[in-house]
């Protein structure tokens, strides 16, 4: 196969812009396995319920995504914390295989709730800087990502100096590290974990303002993202931080390589075959110290 | 030494028997269509709530048996009733294979959910791209009604066709209740050191678990594909029939034979008041489904037979 | 002295930089009861764990009747009568007692109404027979130490390796416990014993392995155990032995 430098060099770049949202949205998957050690089956479609809240936000109320996640982090911040104090810990009284149904229970209920109101067409918005382009040397970068890239890099950087410096940045790793030790010593367990819920949601709503001004909203589209994110986060090891930063970048890489290779598709059939094969043969992840 | 078997035997004969006292086309493509979901649930079932592992991507066996049966009767020219005991058989085989691979890894919990889910968009993708099975166009059964081509011109044939398929899944699981196998089926869900400590070769169980449990869900895509004689990679392997087939054991009583029929009578209704409340907007019935899941795990976590069981004061055997 | 029915030789396993069983090796005559003592951390429950397939040794061999099974998973070792009871208790929580000890008894009683006789049946001789119905999970402390012990004699087997069996319990239930334990072994099964509960030790076993950090640092009968300085000291502390001596004196 013949393809110019050039061109590998621009798929390899695409491939960074999009593997920072990746990783964001893997960020908060991992951060609710680490500490939680639940997988959130409803990840992708409270991804998806953002990028609806953004587009009417956007379109019904004329507020750009840029502006408008100032308030729809928070926004969901609170819904995930509510979400997993009324909904999930309850109903699932903390049982493995309950939070695993009680998980998917929300997703089927979001992504379907969706569709009834909305259908499954294709909605976009028109963003002021939606045809602009950044030049770097020979490549034409949609400057929509670019900001992007560097949101979620800045975001991804946030969150770590939080769970680093701050109290419940603490609170939420000695969690994570050793759960009864940390609830012996009075630490606040059921709202540490409703917490980083919280927070893991939030990054979904941060992510989905940096998608839409380059990307489009259906009921569905937060499963395609969501099970790259499982393989983010299962490659990068499950619960690891900067594991699902490099994991993002990594498998953003990847499929957009594969994708100039081999088509769409079966770039997408790559990511799932990555993800089995790390499943069944590093489940601690590419990065991970063997248990 | 049969009795364990008669109560299942006369369900079976009283749902026989509907056909020949009603004659509403609603009632029968209603209870057709339960019975079918009913069936995958009963493969699924068998592992998730008697074996313990949650499959969250029970969609994979159930379109390899859709497709076995469109794609070897249309592109080989198989007889149908061939290729429907080879759907069953490539859903069995399909999952001794799945099963090899991920047992031996030693997956579990959330991460056998994530890695059955994956096999199954997996087999969505490929479905979508390879001509063989239609690519993106589906694949279309040519109508040719009669009983070789395995096409039944009358509703209640096909009714007791899935019934029959279902009735046989039942009597599998129900003897398997009340054997060594079903014992230590049992202690691997529980607990696998245990079961290890006991003589259990926990390996063993799980890939005999999961070979029948792909069967009995690949005999109902088999049905599937047999009766709507059209597939395209999202029906065949779609996330829906993953959440249908869990659904319904888990509603209608997880770990037990009666769970999955229960369950799919349930949200078979709720599917319909989804319809009728919902018009043609779709959603509606699985928006039901979802709450339903998690009600269920809340407030009834043995389903309706837990229900049942504990609205009677006398013990009742189990199953 | 009888034929030894098993022995670990030379066992080694390491936890990364743990050393947990250093070079242990622990000859089990058929027909004995045999005690393995020592204090917490000592890696006991480790040593156990090797002879019964759940750990891998990093180095030396488990014998079984002679034959060398270092490489058989747990389920081919309790098919050849090999059985273990957890120190943290396993039960299978969902199941009734029944239904727990029948799943051992499975192991040779391939049809259901056997396995259930014959789980009833060893119910009685562990004193679970009252609660056969209940489930597992309701069972006090003393009732699930029974049922492990309950489950793993119902495998039939030959060697049955206890650990701690009668942690947790009263006096009262250690001195219903063992006369059980005693005629497990006149019923013709070898047992390996752990155990904290001292005077139960010495009553029931005939030969007792003392392990302290990972080593054997003495073997004999039980008076002579008791007697050795080195014992002392494991249990005691660094110059114990010669304290309690003086004392002994004062
Ligand atoms: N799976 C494991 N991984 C790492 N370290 C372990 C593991 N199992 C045991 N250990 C360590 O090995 C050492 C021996 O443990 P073991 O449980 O065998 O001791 P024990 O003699 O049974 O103690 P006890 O009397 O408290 O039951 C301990 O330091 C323990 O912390
Ligand atoms: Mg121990």
């Amino acid at each position: 196969m013949l393809l110019s430098s050039d061109i590998l060099i621009q798929a390899v770049a695409n491939g960074l812009l999009t593997g920072a949202i990746y990783a964001l949205i893997a960020l908060g998957l991992t951060l609710i396995y680490g500490v939680l050690h639940i997988i959130n089956f409803a990840h992708g479609a409270l991804l998806t319920a953002a990028l609806f809240a953004a587009f009417f936000a956007d379109r019904v109320l004329g507020i750009d995504p840029w502006i408008s996640v100032f308030a729809l982090a928070p926004a969901f911040f609170a819904l995930g914390y509510l979400l997993q104090r009324l909904v999930v810990w309850p109903a699932s009284r903390g049982e493995d295989r309950a939070i695993l149904l009680v998980t998917l229970g929300l997703a089927v209920i979001i992504e379907n709730g969706l569709l009834f109101q909305f259908r499954s067409d294709t909605r976009t918005i028109d963003h002021p800087f939606g045809f602009d382009v950044v030049e770097l040397g020979t490549m034409l970068l949609a400057t929509t990502r670019v900001v992007a890239f560097f949101a979620a890099i800045g975001v991804a950087a946030a969150l770590f100096v939080f769970l680093a410096m701050t109290d419940t940045g603490r609170a939420i790793r000695a969690v994570a590290k050793e759960r009864l030790g940390a609830e012996l010593s009075g630490v606040d367990v059921p709202h540490i974990y409703a917490v980083t819920f919280g927070l893991g949601t939030a990054c979904l709503a941060v992510a989905a303002c940096l998608l839409l001004p380059s990307y489009y909203v259906t009921p569905q589209v937060g499963n395609a993202f969501v099970l790259v994110a499982f393989t983010i986060v299962v490659l990068g090891g499950m619960g690891s931080v900067p594991g699902a930063l490099a994991g993002g970048l990594f498998i953003g890489v990847v499929e957009s390589i594969s994708g100039l290779l081999y088509g769409e598709t079966l770039g997408q059939l790559g990511i799932f075959l990555i993800f089995i094969l790390v499943l069944l043969f590093r489940p601690q992840g590419l990065f991970g110290a063997k248990a | 030494m049969r009795d364990h078997l008669a109560p299942v035997l006369i369900v079976l004969a009283l749902l026989a028997g509907v056909p020949l006292v009603v004659d509403s086309n609603v009632v029968l493509n209603f209870l057709k269509v339960a019975l079918m979901l009913a069936l995958a649930g009963t493969g699924w079932n068998l592992l998730g709530g008697y074996g313990g592992q949650f499959s969250f991507g029970h969609a994979v066996f159930f379109g390899t048996g859709a497709y076995a049966v469109a794609v070897l009767q249309v592109r080989f020219g198989i007889n149908a009733w061939a290729a429907f005991g080879a759907g069953i058989v490539l859903g069995a085989v399909l999952g001794l294979a799945i099963g090899w691979l991920t047992f031996r890894a030693g997956l579990r919990g959330s991460y056998f959910a994530l890695v059955t889910l994956a096999f199954a968009e997996v087999a969505r993708i490929i479905a979508s791209v390879w001509p063989l099975t239609g690519a993106g166009a589906g694949i279309l059964i040519p109508l040719r009604e009669g009983f070789l081509t395995l096409q039944f011109g009358s509703r209640a044939e096909g009714y007791w066709f899935v019934l029959a398929l279902l009735g046989i899944a039942m009597l599998i699981v129900r003897a398997i209740e009340v054997r060594r196998f079903g014992a230590q089926l049992v202690a691997v869900r529980e607990n696998e050191d245990a079961a290890r400590a006991l003589g259990v070769d926990v390996l063993r169980v799980k890939l005999l678990a999961i070979a029948l449990s792909g069967g009995i869900t690949a005999s109902a895509g088999a049905f599937y594909a047999q009766t709507f004689l059209y597939l395209d990679a999202g029906l065949a392997y779609g996330p829906w029939i993953s959440v249908e087939a869990l659904l319904t054991a888990i509603v209608g009583g997880i770990g037990t034979v009666w769970g999955p029929l229960l369950g799919a009578l349930v949200l078979q209704a709720l599917s319909e008041l989804g319809k009728h409340l919902g018009g043609d907007a779709p959603g509606l019935g699985l928006v039901l489904f979802g709450a339903v899941l998690i009600l269920v795990v809340r407030f009834a976590p043995n389903g309706i037979v837990g229900l049942a069981r504990s609205l009677r004061p006398r013990r009742l055997a189990r199953g | 002295m009888a034929e030894l029915l098993a022995e670990a030789e030379g066992i080694t396993v390491r936890f990364g930089g743990l050393v947990a069983v250093n070079d242990a090796s622990v000859p089990v005559p058929e027909g004995c009861i045999v005690g393995l003592i020592g204090p917490n951390g000592a890696g006991k429950t480790t040593l156990f764990a090797t002879i019964a397939g759940f750990q891998k040794p990093n180095a030396g061999s488990i014998r079984f009747r002679g034959a060398d099974i270092t490489r058989l998973p747990p389920h081919r070792r309790a098919a050849l009568g090999i059985a273990r009871t957890f120190q943290i208790v396993q039960p299978f929580a969902g199941l009734t007692v029944r239904e727990n000890i029948a799943v051992g008894a499975h192991l040779r009683h391939a049809g259901r109404a056997d396995a259930l006789a014959a789980a009833e049946a060893v119910a009685d001789r562990v004193g679970l027979a009252p609660l056969l119905n209940l489930p597992a999970a309701s069972l006090t402390v003393a009732g699930r130490k029974r049922l492990e012990l309950a489950r793993a004699l119902a495998t039939e087997p030959q060697l049955l390796l206890l650990d701690e069996v009668l942690a947790g319990l009263n006096p009262s239930e250690i001195r219903d416990m063992i006369p059980v334990i005693r005629a497990i072994r006149d019923g013709g099964v070898t047992v390996l014993m752990i155990e904290h509960v001292m005077q139960a030790v010495m009553a029931l076993a005939e030969e007792i392995h003392v392990l302290a950090g990972g080593r054997i640092i003495a073997r004999g009968g039980p008076e002579q155990v008791a007697r050795d300085p080195a014992v002392v000291e494991a249990y005691l502390g660094h110059g114990a032995a010669a304290r309690l001596q003086g004392g002994a004196h004062a």
